[in-house]
């Protein structure tokens, strides 16, 4: 790793509490590989969601099906809104992976290493929530078999795509970030899969294991590129922690719609990308950990840090809102203006004030370390972030496009069962392909952990007492 | 071309081979001669026989093998008849013989007439390939003078309605032709010894004088037979009136053009009267104003239900139909006639001022128009005014009634059922009408009319009261077969067919002269009546010239020199018209559906779903009440409520609409059928069960009741945000422009005088981008909408959902805000909420020059093309919606489900304009400019070797507007009517700070107010 320079130099305090107990290289391998590698092991929540999710999973199949079948009538969309729970749902599952590109590449080069334990998983969830996130430009587009033409591609028709509009650069921009972020998780991977491949007894596992370790052995040399190779996917993923949220934010900006065009936009949803990513983390690093038993890894500290970058971002989203206010008041200009009354006091009030609560109110109780110490108020928070980015998207979406310019053509926007179904299909999964990853790869880097292990204790950390008083209560 | 003349081949092979195993058959039908298989498939015993499911009471198990071989030949001819009906069979000459003058593609049209409540509007019918496709105004017909109505659009969706009979039925089975005329005729010969006394004729009102002299004729023959026209919207009043005040009854014709002041008295001359489309040219034509024409003519609508007029006229004064009459006697009486005295509130007082101010200062220059609703009393006093005013002869005229035999409606059909329940009728022959449905409900027609024996129904479709009839006789749509009729002022049209009757029905004049044993072709019937009206002499020059141009040249009746009676005549009755006093409770008005009329086109999906004038509801009727009303009741929009009249309930939502007259409930007529097909059915409530023969139009006494349930409307705008008691539906944004007249008048003198030429509007906005993106060296089409010409009459939208292939998506997906009109009539309440001032703008596709759809489309399926027309290619769409999201005017339309599919109903396929593609499910559309038109003219342009004419390329919503209020041409040339338009000084473009710059531009909304009343409004 790129870090291993700095491994000698003494840890800060604060670091110190990023591993949690009396361990090893080899009792930090055993406990995480031994999720994979025992499949006995597996608790009974995992049963329990990983069931409900392939329920939705298979709900979300039928409504593809259905609405393959009648068309995207079947949803709530109309004129005036011809978006709603399609690019909702998309922004915020593009929106809600931000975090893991994020603790992947940026936290890597500024070499945090609190990244260490959760990256993996946060990877994990980028990549799911990028594939929820792209079922919905597909869909959504009223002939999705010809949908590839969004696509630059030489064809006999001698039509390239419209290279003005956003939505082209959406599909560079999420085609990108799909394709690196998937690098990027592969290639962290491959060490973690040679060590699942040495130590599987099964025969299929260790095959299957083995394919995807591409032949590592552990050399110096292998380490290097790996690092190499590592360090330049970081630097490819960085920009895109920035760009791919900004370019989706240019699907609105650059309209003409009131409440869309806006010059705040993009790094306004790319903080709240970071925002709705890193609640999404915690709402799921907090009750896994407490069912594989890895609060000795991922420690009260990583949870406190997490909140920490929570409460910043959605500080920063909160600017947004404020702008978004007063220069609708302050710009003079009517269509705006209505728009900010109409959030306020229209037909979708609620939801507004609603989202105001979610992302305004409820997280500054993240300002005192003592709500931040406790993990029920951190997941009870985090999860109202989710619900309260969702519901930004709502209020960016169909309540700008429900009344625009000309009263006579002003609508509602209610979504169908079917907007719902398919809403719930995605979270099905989703949970579905985060609940396969934790059972049947490591779910945090066991590497890095190592190396984590070498940089707080040194060589002789062995016969050391532990750094901090374990919490933890063995696996179930 | 060839597959139509290898089938007519093949046929005849066919026939040859079936002819000799008919052989047998032949036989049986004693013996009878038979030329063609068509003959002998009409012999009822033959169609009897083949239709039969167990043919001749001998089972198909005992048919030995050749006789099965003989029904299986016979069906299988019957199956070449029955097929490509579309095409005239009798004439069916194979197309690789070409016909002279006929290019295949391309369409040809034929000068015909649509006829509502007898009343005829001449129309071109496009032809393309032998389908009537599209109905466009004729210019020489004095009723159109080029313009249509939406209803007269609409009845094109008539002819392809699926729902229409395909069978004579005979209690609801299938029967045939020749069985019906055998019951019916012996009927009739059952009935010679009492010379006809228990047959009865019951038409709708008809104009058509072929069909007057066929009924005529048969109650010659039988002279104790009764001829009575009934129409649930009738002009009994306009009857009663004009002989109350001339001694006998005339048709009053209005020349509204020579009109300075126009007075209406709950009358809607712009959208109801006959001959509105004429009358819409004419009124509105005093208010087109050019350089060239500097007047406007200024219109006071006092009504009681919101209208067209209301909306477009000055001045409106909101009174219940009871108080209606209380005004005019106030009017008549400040312009000196001898009239009771009575007392009207002080507001309005200073209106009624300043109307007879006006109206005196007019003279001969104005006219006062009475509602056919209003009461005998009124329109004979509007005579007298009239009369008084030196109307009559110049903006009013009077000639013999349209309608032959034209009498009391309600009282003959009171008549009728009181014959028919005593048993006095025996064979009841009625033309396309439905007294079951739309009699009033005192008059129990349908329960009389099952004690007939012999009833007789034609029509198009099945309907309450051919459920009830022993015959149905399928009718021939007006495009199907050959009639006649008269316009508003008499001239008379020669309907022509356009296509052979698609489900083999029959026309009234068809039926008619079988019954009278003279069994011939519709063609042949017309066109003697004709002869011997016109003469021989040069009959045949003139009879094609009539055919040619649509109308029989001086047909329109001459105007009778007449003289209002004795006042103690002509007003009698006038007391009982004035509302005693401000009486108590809740009144009732009845009014015709502004699309579906009286419920005759409740099966129209078109008119179904045309949003209605000021109201914007489709697919619904509703109970109209006054905000402050609503209020008092404490009910909201849309709550179902109870309303009570002497004993009979009906369940209706109510809608809060402003401008309706306090204490006052509107029904419009036409809903809550039961038997109107799939499209028409149980849709909206009846208002015909509350209407009764003493009180056809308005009264008082009615309940309302809230029932705590709630209805959702299906309309097309939602908002009407009040603030501070007043409305504000354009939310105070610069939408339509609105100015006074005489300030436009001010404005340019001062323009004029400074000598400034720089137009006041129309600034370019600053921008950092190449001022014009697209480069034009031909033409620039663009558009030019008078929003002070608009009416809000809808003749627009209908036109342009015929000429674009536009579907019919149904109550539910408008309730989603998913239909799909390329054109939308905007409606805006401005003011007061009990009086409000409303604005009509026809919103289209701007085609701006900055068209915020092009640039967001992905895969540049909205384009700019090189003469500025903003293009939509279908094909390339892949339906991601943004482009309409990013339109301000949000007048793109999505296929969000498979709208436009006819396979189900392979029919609808034959209304398909040919040049405009029928788009599919999941891509957008939008208004073209009518592209295809413009192709054409250009095509036929290259031909000739010269540039597209200023004017050739008529739009369809132009088209059809009757007062013109949609200009449309080459705005690269600076002499065509369009730039001449968009050169006025009240020329705007909507939404222009955007920097669109739409190629649809409006000239601002000028009103002509009363210098006095200027203030208050």
């Amino acid at each position: 790793m790129s870090h291993s320079s700095h491994a000698s130099q003494p840890t800060h305090g604060a670091d110190r509490e990023l591993l949690i107990g009396a361990h090893d290289y080899g009792t930090v391998t055993d406990r995480i590989a031994g999720v994979v590698l025992n499949q006995r092991g597996h608790p009974l929540p995992w049963f329990a969601v990983f069931a409900l999710a392939f329920l939705l999973l298979n709900g979300m199949m039928l409504t593809i099906t259905y609405l393959l079948y009648r068309g995207v009538g079947i949803w709530g969309i109309n004129q005036p809104a011809g978006w709603g729970f399609d690019i909702i749902n998309f922004v915020w599952w593009i929106g809600i992976g931000h975090a893991g590109t994020l603790i992947s590449a940026i936290l890597l080069l500024m070499r945090q290493q609190w990244r260490t334990s959760i990256n993996r998983f946060a990877e994990a969830m980028t990549l799911f929530a990028v594939a929820c996130a792209g079922l919905y430009p597909l869909l959504h587009t009223g002939r999705p078999w010809v949908a590839y033409w969004l696509f630059p591609y030489p064809n006999v028709m001698g039509m390239w795509p419209q290279f003005r509009s956003p939505l082209i650069w959406d599909v560079f921009a999420v085609s990108t970030y799909m394709t690196v972020s998937a690098l990027f998780w592969f290639v962290g991977l491959v060490p973690d899969l040679a060590t699942l491949r040495d130590r599987a007894r099964n025969k299929v596992a260790r095959i299957l294991f083995g394919i995807g370790a591409l032949g590592w052995r552990g050399s110096a040399r292998h380490w290097s590129r790996y690092e190499a190779a590592y360090l330049m996917l970081a630097g490819l993923s960085t920009p895109l922690v920035l760009s791919v949220h900004s370019i989706v934010s240019f699907d609105f900006a650059v309209s003409v719609l009131p409440g869309w065009h806006t010059t705040v936009f993009p790094p306004y949803f790319v903080a709240g990308a970071i925002y709705a990513g890193f609640a999404m983390v915690l709402t799921l690093a907090i009750p896994i950990r407490a069912w594989y038993g890895l609060k000795d890894f991922i420690t009260d500290k990583h949870l406190d840090w997490m909140a920490k970058i929570m409460l910043a971002t959605g500080l920063i989203v909160v600017y947004g809102y404020v702008m978004e206010m007063f220069f609708g008041w302050y710009s003079g200009n009517p269509y705006e203006g209505y728009l900010i009354k109409n959030r306020m006091t229209g037909p979708y009030a609620p939801l507004f004030w609603g989202l105001l609560i979610c992302n305004g109110v409820v997280p500054q109780v993240l300002w005192s370390p003592r709500w931040r110490a406790s993990v029920p108020v951190l997941f009870a928070v985090s999860l109202v972030v989710s619900v309260g980015m969702w519901l930004e998207r709502f209020i960016i979406i169909p309540v700008s496009l429900h009344r625009d310019f000309l009263p006579s053509s002003w609508g509602m926007y209610v979504p169908t069962l079917w907007d719902w179904g398919m809403f719930i299909g995605t979270l099905g999964l989703f949970f579905f392909l985060m609940f396969l990853f934790i059972r049947f790869l490591p779910m945090i880097s066991i590497f890095e952990m190592r190396d984590l292990v070498l940089r707080l204790r040194g060589h002789r950390s062995e016969s050391r007492e532990p750094i901090a008083k374990s919490t933890e209560v063995e696996p179930v | 071309m060839s597959s139509v003349g290898e089938r007519q081949e093949a046929r005849g092979t066919v026939q040859e081979m079936v002819g000799s195993r008919l052989a047998d058959l032949s036989s049986r039908l004693s013996g009878r001669q038979w030329r063609s298989l068509d003959e002998l498939a009409d012999t009822p015993e033959f169609q009897a026989w083949v239709e039969d499911e167990f043919p001749e009471r001998a089972s198909l198990l005992t048919l030995d093998r050749r006789k099965f071989f003989q029904v299986m030949g016979a069906s299988l001819a019957l199956a070449g008849l029955t097929g490509c009906r579309f095409l005239p069979q009798r004439r069916a000459v194979p197309f690789v013989q070409a016909v002279e003058d006929l290019v295949p593609g391309k369409p040809r049209y034929y000068a015909t007439a649509v006829v509502l409540a007898g009343i005829g509007t001449g129309v071109l019918a496009r032809s393309n390939d032998g389908r009537p496709t599209k109905l466009e105004g004729n210019p020489l017909h004095p009723g159109s003078l080029g313009a249509t109505d939406a209803i007269t659009q609409a009845t094109l969706l008539d002819l392809y309605d699926p729902d229409r009979t395909r069978n004579v039925l005979r209690n609801g089975a299938i029967s045939t032709w020749d069985a019906f005329l055998a019951d019916v005729r012996a009927t009739l010969a059952s009935q010679r010894a009492a010379r006809g006394a228990g047959v009865r004729i019951l038409t709708g009102a008809i104009t058509s004088p072929t069909l007057a002299d066929q009924i005529q004729r048969l109650l010659d023959a039988y002279p104790e037979a009764r001829w009575y026209q009934w129409e649930a919207v009738n002009r009994d009043n306009v009857r009663a009136g004009t002989e109350q005040a001339f001694g006998r009854p005339l048709n009053p014709v209005y020349s509204f053009d020579t009109a300075n002041v126009v007075l209406t008295l709950d009358a809607d001359p712009l959208d109801q009267m006959p001959g509105h489309v004429r009358y819409a040219r004419d009124i509105m034509s005093g208010r087109v104003v050019r350089p060239d024409a500097r007047s406007m003519n200024r219109l006071y609508a006092v009504e009681s239900v919101l209208s067209n007029m209301g909306a477009t006229a000055d001045h409106r004064l909101p009174v219940r139909p009871r108080e209606v009459g209380t005004i005019a006697v106030a009017i008549a009486r400040r312009l000196g006639l001898d009239v009771p005295g009575v007392t009207i509130s002080d507001a309005q007082s200073r209106w009624v001022d300043a109307c007879v101010a006006d109206l005196k200062a007019n003279k001969g220059q104005c006219v006062v128009v009475v509602g056919d609703h209003q009461p005998p009393a009124l329109h004979a006093l509007a005579a007298r005014m009239n009369e008084e005013l030196g109307a009559v002869g110049s903006a009013v005229s009077y000639t013999e009634p349209l309608y032959p035999n034209w009498h009391d409606a309600l009282g003959g059909l009171s008549e009728l059922t009181d014959d028919m329940d005593a048993d006095k009728v025996r064979l009841l022959i009625m033309l396309g009408v439905n007294p079951v449905y739309d009699a009033p409900a005192d008059v129990p027609f349908g329960k009389a009319l099952k004690k007939v024996g012999c009833a007789v129904h034609l029509g198009l479709r099945k309907n309450e009261t051919s459920e009830l009839s022993r015959w149905h006789v399928p009718e021939a749509h007006s495009l199907e077969a050959w009639g006649d009729c008269r316009a508003y002022d008499g001239t008379a049209s020669v309907i022509q067919p356009i296509i052979r009757p698609l489900f083999g029905g029959k026309s009234a004049i068809e039926l008619i002269a079988s019954l009278a044993g003279r069994p011939r072709d519709g063609y042949q019937i017309v066109r003697e009546h004709w002869r011997s009206a016109l003469g021989t002499a040069d009959f045949d020059r003139r009879w094609r010239r009539a055919i040619h141009d649509g109308l029989i040249e001086g047909t329109e009746f001459p105007t009778v020199s007449v003289r209002v009676q004795s006042p103690d005549r002509s007003l009698r009755g006038l007391s009982e018209a004035i509302a005693p006093g401000r009486s108590a409770g809740l009144e009732v008005a009845f009014a015709p559906d502004p699309t579906i009329w009286d419920g005759r086109f409740a099966s129209n999906g078109w008119l179904q779903e045309l949003p209605k004038p000021i109201t914007r509801l489709t697919w619904d009727n509703a109970a109209l009440i006054a905000p402050s009303t609503a209020q008092a009741a404490s009910v909201a929009d849309g709550d179902l409520v109870e309303l009570q009249l002497r004993g009979r309930t009906v369940v209706a939502p109510a809608k809060v609409q402003p401008g309706q007259p306090k204490d006052l409930v509107t029904l419009h007529l036409g809903y809550g059928r039961s038997q109107a097909g799939a499209i028409g059915s149980l849709v909206g409530f009846s208002a015909g069960a509350l209407r009764t023969r003493d009180a056809m139009w308005f009264t008082s006494g009615i309940s309302l009741r809230r029932t705590g349930r709630r209805y959702t409307f299906a309309k097309t705008e939602h908002h009407h945000a009040i603030r501070d008691g007043k409305i504000n539906g354009t939310q105070g944004r610069d939408i339509v422009r609105v100015m006074p007249f005489a300030e436009m008048e001010a404005d340019e003198q001062d323009a004029n005088h400074a000598a400034s030429h720089e137009p006041a509007h129309g600034g370019e906005h600053p921008s950092l981008y190449p001022r014009d993106e697209h480069a034009y060296d031909g033409h620039r089409w663009g558009m030019s909408i008078d929003l002070s010409l608009c009416t809000g009459c809808n003749a627009c939208v209908i036109a342009c959902q015929a000429e674009n292939n536009i579907p019919v998506v149904g109550k539910e997906q408008v309730l989603r805000g998913r239909e799909m009109h390329w054109i939308r009539i905007d409606r805006y309440y401005e003011g007061d909420p009990d009086d409000p001032t409303v604005h009509h703008q026809p919103v289209l596709c701007m085609h701006c020059e900055n068209a915020p759809c092009e640039p967001v489309c992905p895969v540049a399926a909205t384009v700019h093309s090189h003469e500025g027309l903003n293009q939509m290619v279908y094909n390339r769409c892949v339906g991601t919606r943004y482009c309409s999201n990013n339109c301000p005017y949000k007048v793109r339309r999505f296929n969000f489900l498979n709208y436009a599919n006819h396979h189900d109903v392979p029919i609808k396929q034959l209304l398909q304009n040919p040049n405009v593609t029928v788009r599919g499910r999941g891509v957008m559309e939008k208004c073209t400019f009518c592209v295809q038109r413009i192709n054409a003219a250009r095509i036929e342009a290259k031909k000739q070797g010269r540039p597209v004419r200023d004017g050739e390329v008529v739009t369809a919503c132009q088209a059809a507007c009757p007062p013109q209020a949609i200009v449309f041409g080459d705005i690269a040339d600076p002499n065509s009517a369009v730039s001449r338009a968009k050169r006025e000084s009240r020329d705007y473009s909507l939404l222009d700070d955007l920097n669109t710059r739409p190629r649809l531009t409006y000239l601002a909304k000028l009103t002509n107010k009363h210098p006095q009343l200027e203030k208050s409004a």
